[in-house]
């Protein structure tokens, strides 16, 4: 007789009565931290012995959960596969309730679904081209349902919701003009700075006052802004319209005879589109001042040098290209956030990656966009 | 003659003469308003135990109490003997082990499949190796009849269906307490049979205590030992008891009002 005994819950003793019978008996709680113990105990008792009968007597198990039961069924299956018998004593009431909750068979059941193989290399490049495919042309109809609705909307300017398109106004604009201006202010501040280290060699400071004003009003300005603003917006509209996919109002709204588009989108492209060319406006100006503190400060120019200067460079088609510039990448903020929220299928997951989809295909497409403009402006300046 | 035939079935069930829960002054608000105010009552061990009452009336926020996801303004929770209301983080991780909770949203994570969910709280463990994990998993998913589906996920379920894989993710770890928050909210009355079958062999098979908190007076009549009725007004318990006990004996109009609504219902049930 062998007594082997574990730190916490139960004790395993070994009886042997005769040769070809062994006798198990278990003591003590049985639960799912010792499940993998009390296997290897058993199967190591049992080891070396050709098939025969093990018995196990449960008589003073104070307490087995369904692991318990789930370890000594994986026992039983064990010795029986070695040709053996396996034979339950003194089963508590408790440990029978919990055997008839088990379904033995099922657990040797295969899965009805084996796990996802790993996709090939080739396999995987066709998806990302169907998806591709597919997720352009969802955009390109939302463009055209977009468009559908502007026009119908142009016809009938008293359906537009006014008080939606306000209060994103608000949201986008006068909550996002903080951000813009301080990070506007400090891109005209680094960009300054770092011009002037190399200007200040050749005694051509006051060139500082013409890089920073054409780069801010040419580039800097709008598309800054317009990612500002895509990562403020777009994400907060595919958020929402995601959201309200997902508890059935966009469904609701149809039911109404509501078109949604009209509805959710419009508001938000009217606003955003209204309120971008004025953000960047703002962030011209702010980054203008950037430049100004280091010319005066660090330059030896004066306010006035640096202003006149500014606003030689600073021409009004360039102003007015940067503001179009806005206008469009406003409605390519619009367009993206809301087409991604309604494209949300499924459950709360789904709106984080709408959300995140949302930002980097707009930060993409104002990309994009700009670079179209740069060539265009080229040729037509 | 009822009420003591209930009594003696649960009492049969009892370990210790202990009760597993019991909840001694307790008062919840948020901020200003209160909820609850005072309220003293107690789960036996093995027993099914409901608490109903109508919208709004704080059942939802006794249950979080219960669980120890908000802190009683006043008065105790006491689970197995802990006063959870005042214990820390670590004494909380503890308790916890020994609760599974239904939320009324299945609650399952959307990105991993059912199989990761309902093993999710087996990761905590060392010592157990896979082989084990995926076996509980899958005498667990088989225990509330959904064997083999441990490679879906969520999305790809009927609610019934989540419901029950958020059952088997509550009682993977053999909790003692298993509670419910209005178990068969979206749900159809084929699919809330059959959640109320299984509770019923959850609660005899493994002896688990059952606290459920539903405004669905027909379920709670069928499955309760002892149902608890709040009120909003009272802000309180207004009756508790057997079930039968309250239907027949009880003089109180809301009592009577929430209750006798259900008669057409269980005629049919």
């Amino acid at each position: 007789m062998g007594i082997k005994t574990s730190q916490p819950g139960y004790v395993l003793q070994t009886q042997s009565a005769e040769s070809d019978q062994l006798v198990l008996s278990l003591s003590g709680r049985v639960s799912l931290d010792d499940a993998d113990r009390l296997l290897a105990e058993m199967e190591n008792a049992s080891a070396g012995r050709t098939a025969g009968v093990v018995k196990i007597d449960l008589a003073d198990v104070s307490y087995m959960d369904s692991a318990g039961v789930l370890t000594l069924f994986r026992f039983e299956e064990k010795i029986r596969r070695e040709g053996g018998a396996c034979v339950t004593l003194h089963l508590p009431d408790r440990t029978r309730g919990i055997m008839g909750l088990i379904d033995r068979q099922g657990l040797s059941m295969p899965t009805l679904r084996g796990e996802k193989a790993p996709t090939g290399l080739m396999e995987a490049a066709g998806d990302a081209g169907v998806k591709f495919y597919s997720d352009f042309k969802t955009l390109m109809t939302f463009l055209g349902d977009l468009i559908a609705a502007l026009v119908h909307l142009a016809r009938h300017p008293g359906e537009v919701r006014w008080g939606d398109v306000l209060f994103t106004m608000r949201r986008t604009g006068a909550e996002g003009f903080p951000i813009v201006a301080l990070i506007s202010f400090l891109i005209g501040l680094i960009i300054a700075f770092m011009s002037s280290l190399q200007l200040k060699q050749f005694g051509a400071n006051i060139y500082v006052a013409s890089l920073v004003s054409l780069a801010i009003v040419r580039e800097l300005g709008p598309i800054m802004t317009a990612i500002l603003v895509a990562g403020r917006s777009a994400s907060a509209y595919a958020a929402e319209i995601g959201t309200m996919r997902i508890n059935d109002e966009v469904d609701a709204l149809v039911t109404m005879g509501i078109d949604p588009i009209r509805f959710l989108a419009v508001p938000k492209l009217i606003a955003t589109v209204l309120v971008l060319p004025i953000l960047t406006l703002y962030a011209d100006l702010f980054g203008i001042a950037g430049g100004l503190i280091v010319g005066v400060t660090g330059l030896d120019l004066t306010p006035y040098t640096y202003l006149q200067e500014s606003q030689r460079t600073i021409t009004l088609f360039y102003l007015l290209s940067s503001m179009l510039k806005a206008l469009v990448f406003a409605f390519v903020i619009a367009w993206i956030g809301c087409q991604r929220g309604f494209q949300v299928r499924g459950g709360v997951e789904a709106v984080g990656a709408a959300t995140t989809s949302a930002v980097v295909t707009s930060i993409l497409l104002i990309v994009i966009v700009d670079s179209v403009f740069a060539v265009v402006l080229h040729y037509v300046g | 003659m009822r009420v003591d035939k209930v009594e003696s079935k649960v009492c049969s069930r009892i370990e210790t003469g202990k009760p597993i829960i019991a909840v001694e002054g307790l008062t919840a608000s948020f901020g200003e308003e209160t909820i609850l105010e005072n309220i003293d009552f107690e789960v036996r061990r093995g027993e099914i135990f409901c608490i109903v009452g109508g919208s709004g009336c704080g059942k939802s926020t006794l249950l979080k109490h219960m669980i120890g996801l908000l802190r009683p303004a006043a008065g105790k929770v006491l689970v197995g003997g802990m006063n959870i209301g005042a214990a820390g983080d670590r004494e909380l991780n503890s308790i916890r082990k020994e609760i599974g909770v239904l939320f009324q949203s299945d609650a399952l994570l959307a990105s991993m499949t059912l199989g990761e969910n309902v093993g999710l709280p087996l990761g905590g463990l060392t010592g157990l190796s896979q082989d084990t994990v995926q076996l509980i998993v899958r005498m667990k998913l088989a225990m509330v009849n959904l064997g083999g589906y441990e490679n879906y996920y969520p999305a790809e379920l009927s609610g019934g269906m989540r419901k029950r894989g958020g059952l088997a993710r509550a009682m993977v770890l053999d909790p003692q307490i298993l509670f419910f928050d209005e178990p068969s909210a979206g749900l159809d009355p084929v699919n809330t049979a059959e959640l109320e079958i299984l509770i019923r062999e959850i609660n005899v098979g493994l002896g688990t205590t059952i606290v459920i908190v539903s405004h669905q007076v027909e379920l709670v009549l069928r499955l309760a030992d002892r149902v608890m009725l709040i009120d909003r007004g009272e802000k309180g318990i207004i009756a508790t008891g057997a079930p039968e006990e309250l239907r027949f004996s009880t003089t109180d109009p809301r009592v009577r009002n929430f209750l006798f609504r259900t008669d057409a219902g269980q005629g049919k049930g």
